[in-house]
């Protein structure tokens, strides 16, 4: 009786997850079709598979803007660490008056919406020359993940006990070192929760994208949306890019999974 | 609790004074209180400490303040794009058009109705699906990778999938499934734009409240629930006065921090629906204004607006927050 109903509930609990995880199954799949066969109705089950599309797809110039995503999203990750380590650290060791409204201060430009500024960014960016730059695209990830990386690599510090880094202190070791031997091993597993949020966040990024970049700096997420074709069938097509597209963050995501929950929760769940 | 300074004025054992319950990991320091080291040295570590942080607050000062400082300039001139050369300072006339204008206050609704429902739908299936990947079964590890890939999944391109393969009025998956079971088709784009962006956003974040549930889950102590069920109470009951109080916690974390991403969004509404059919939330109204519409000044004081709208409630919500952190602290 007992095995039975945990039979039921396991069967239940699997019928979800696949209706859950259907879109996602149905993209790849269809990435592997031909166009025809995408767009049919009924939808067909068994195909002849074929890789014509992802053949298409660098045609169209792919590999051109995954290299752009990939400069935009490592790029932005490693200023973020360079700023957000220091600056987490300097937060966490104590006497800087008003630590509080520095913090606050950092996550609430987190939480502007990036749409209430773009108009005067923009105009600067056309001024000063900065649209359709890759290093723009790097400069203005980092600010936008720049909070969530302090606020996070804060909670990762204040698990250092301080009487490692005052023993440090007394050994005579100077700041870096102190940083760099003694607690930055320490919050390792923390610093990788940062850049894998970092570097999915930049990843994934399309409003700014799409606004400020046309055709040298163009990440992956605008171009998808030039395969949506009002003439003809795409479905196969676009299913191929978008594949291609979310796999480098579902890969690092599955592989992290336990960083991940901390990092989104930043810091809040242990 | 406190964040800061303060925290360091008692025999703290950790670099800030936030985290209480990590006093019981960490025994209390041995001979060393920070306070009790001279003055100068206070002095030197406060100046290494603000030269440590500086170069991020001054990063983040260039490229967040300085564009809102010239939209809060701009909100005051009468500047339209086509006229260059007659920008003039006009006070509050754009406010005006603001908050007197059709497009503010329906805008707001949007930002709500989206924002909430997708937040409580969320919310649901999270909770269905932690509460079921916390029983051990085969292939556990297998069903929770897959839950989470939603939330992994480029925005963008799950816009796109869903869209066109899955809503899509004629060779969509969804109402082939509908006609499957004998329910008629639905032109989900044009007819209900705004169902569709709240089943979206749901299936993106259900994965996100499912994670932290689920690290809610399994941090309950697994004895007093053994203790709970030799006492005699049924799977209900005590998932009704054990499991939901200890998950309170982690509801609330889940339900602000998943409320301020959704607050902010975009993509969807470009992509699916183009801000048609009541979905035109404050991120897209914005955009509209900047970049179709032509009127500098008005869109920046659409954009002021909103800022001062979203820090306001960002900062109850972000104060809220703390106060979960203490309540979780002093437990």
């Amino acid at each position: 009786m007992r095995s039975l109903r945990s039979t039921l509930i396991t069967t239940f609990t699997w019928i979800l997850v696949a209706l859950f995880f259907f879109p996602i199954l149905w993209m790849v799949f269809t990435a592997f079709k031909s166009e025809a066969d995408a767009g049919s109705i009924p939808p067909k089950f068994i195909v002849d598979l074929t890789l014509q599309q992802f053949e298409a797809v660098f045609n169209r110039g792919m590999g051109y803007y995954l290299l752009q995503s990939t400069l935009a999203s490592v790029g932005s990750t490693l200023i973020v660490l360079a700023l957000a380590i220091p600056a987490a650290y300097g937060l966490s060791i104590r006497p800087i008056k008003k630590v509080q409204d520095v913090l606050f201060f950092f996550i609430s430009t987190r939480f502007m919406p990036v749409a209430a500024i773009i108009l005067p960014l923009f105009l600067i960016l056309k001024t000063i020359g900065g649209l359709d730059n890759i290093v723009t695209l790097v400069l203005l990830y980092t600010a936008i993940n720049l909070p969530i990386a302090i606020w996070m690599m804060r909670s990762f510090f204040s698990e250092v006990p301080l009487e490692i880094i005052e023993a440090a202190q007394i050994d005579g070791a100077n700041l870096r070192t102190e940083l760099v031997r003694v607690v930055l091993p320490i919050v390792l597993p923390g610093i990788a929760a940062v850049a894998l949020i970092s570097f999915i966040f930049a990843w994934n990024e399309y409003f700014i994208a799409t606004l400020v970049t046309t055709v040298n700096a163009r990440t992956t997420p605008p171009f998808l949306v030039s395969f949506v074709d009002g003439r003809g069938q795409f479905l196969a097509v676009l299913s191929a890019a978008s594949t291609l597209a979310v796999l480098p963050v579902v890969i690092a995501g599955w592989a992290a999974q336990k960083q991940l929950v901390r990092g989104l929760a930043m810091g809040a769940v242990k | 609790m406190s964040v800061g300074p303060a925290g360091g004025a008692g025999p703290t054992t950790h670099l800030n004074g936030e985290e209480e319950d990590m006093t019981v990991t960490a025994p209390p320091p041995v001979g060393i209180d920070p306070m009790s080291l001279p003055a100068v040295a206070q002095k030197r570590k406060a100046r290494v400490a603000r030269r440590l942080v500086m170069p991020a607050l001054i990063f983040s000062i260039i490229l967040t303040q300085i564009p809102f400082l010239l939209a809060i300039v701009f909100s005051t001139l009468n500047w339209n794009q086509l006229r260059p050369d007659r920008i003039q300072f006009n006070w509050f006339a754009n406010y005006l058009v603001v908050f007197t204008g059709p497009d503010f206050l329906p805008s707001l609704i949007s930002t709500v109705t989206i924002t909430g429902s997708s937040v409580i739908l969320s919310l649901l299936f999270g909770l269905v699906f932690a509460l079921l990947l916390d029983r051990s079964f085969r292939g556990q590890a297998l069903a929770r990778t897959l839950v989470i890939t939603p939330f992994l999944v480029m925005p963008a391109a799950a816009a796109l999938i869903w869209k066109w393969s899955m809503l899509d009025a004629n060779v969509g998956m969804v109402n082939w499934a509908l006609e499957l079971v004998g329910l008629p088709a639905v032109a989900w784009n044009t007819e209900f734009p705004i169902v569709t962006v709240i089943m979206m956003l749901t299936w993106q974040y259900t994965p996100f409240f499912m994670l932290i549930l689920l690290a809610g889950l399994q941090s309950q102590s697994r004895e007093v629930l053994e203790a709970a069920s030799v006492d005699g109470a049924g799977p209900v009951r005590t998932f009704q006065w054990m499991t939901l109080p200890h998950l309170r916690q982690y509801i609330e974390i889940a339900t602000l921090l998943g409320s301020i991403m959704m607050l902010q969004v975009f993509d969807p509404i470009a992509i699916m629906t183009k801000g048609t059919g009541g979905t035109k939330t404050l991120s897209y109204l914005l955009y509209e204004r900047a970049f179709i519409g032509l009127d500098v000044g008005e869109a920046a004081a659409f954009g002021v607006v909103t800022v001062v709208l979203t820090i306001v409630t960002t900062t109850i919500i972000l104060r809220s927050l703390f106060s979960v952190f203490i309540e979780g602290g002093k437990r």
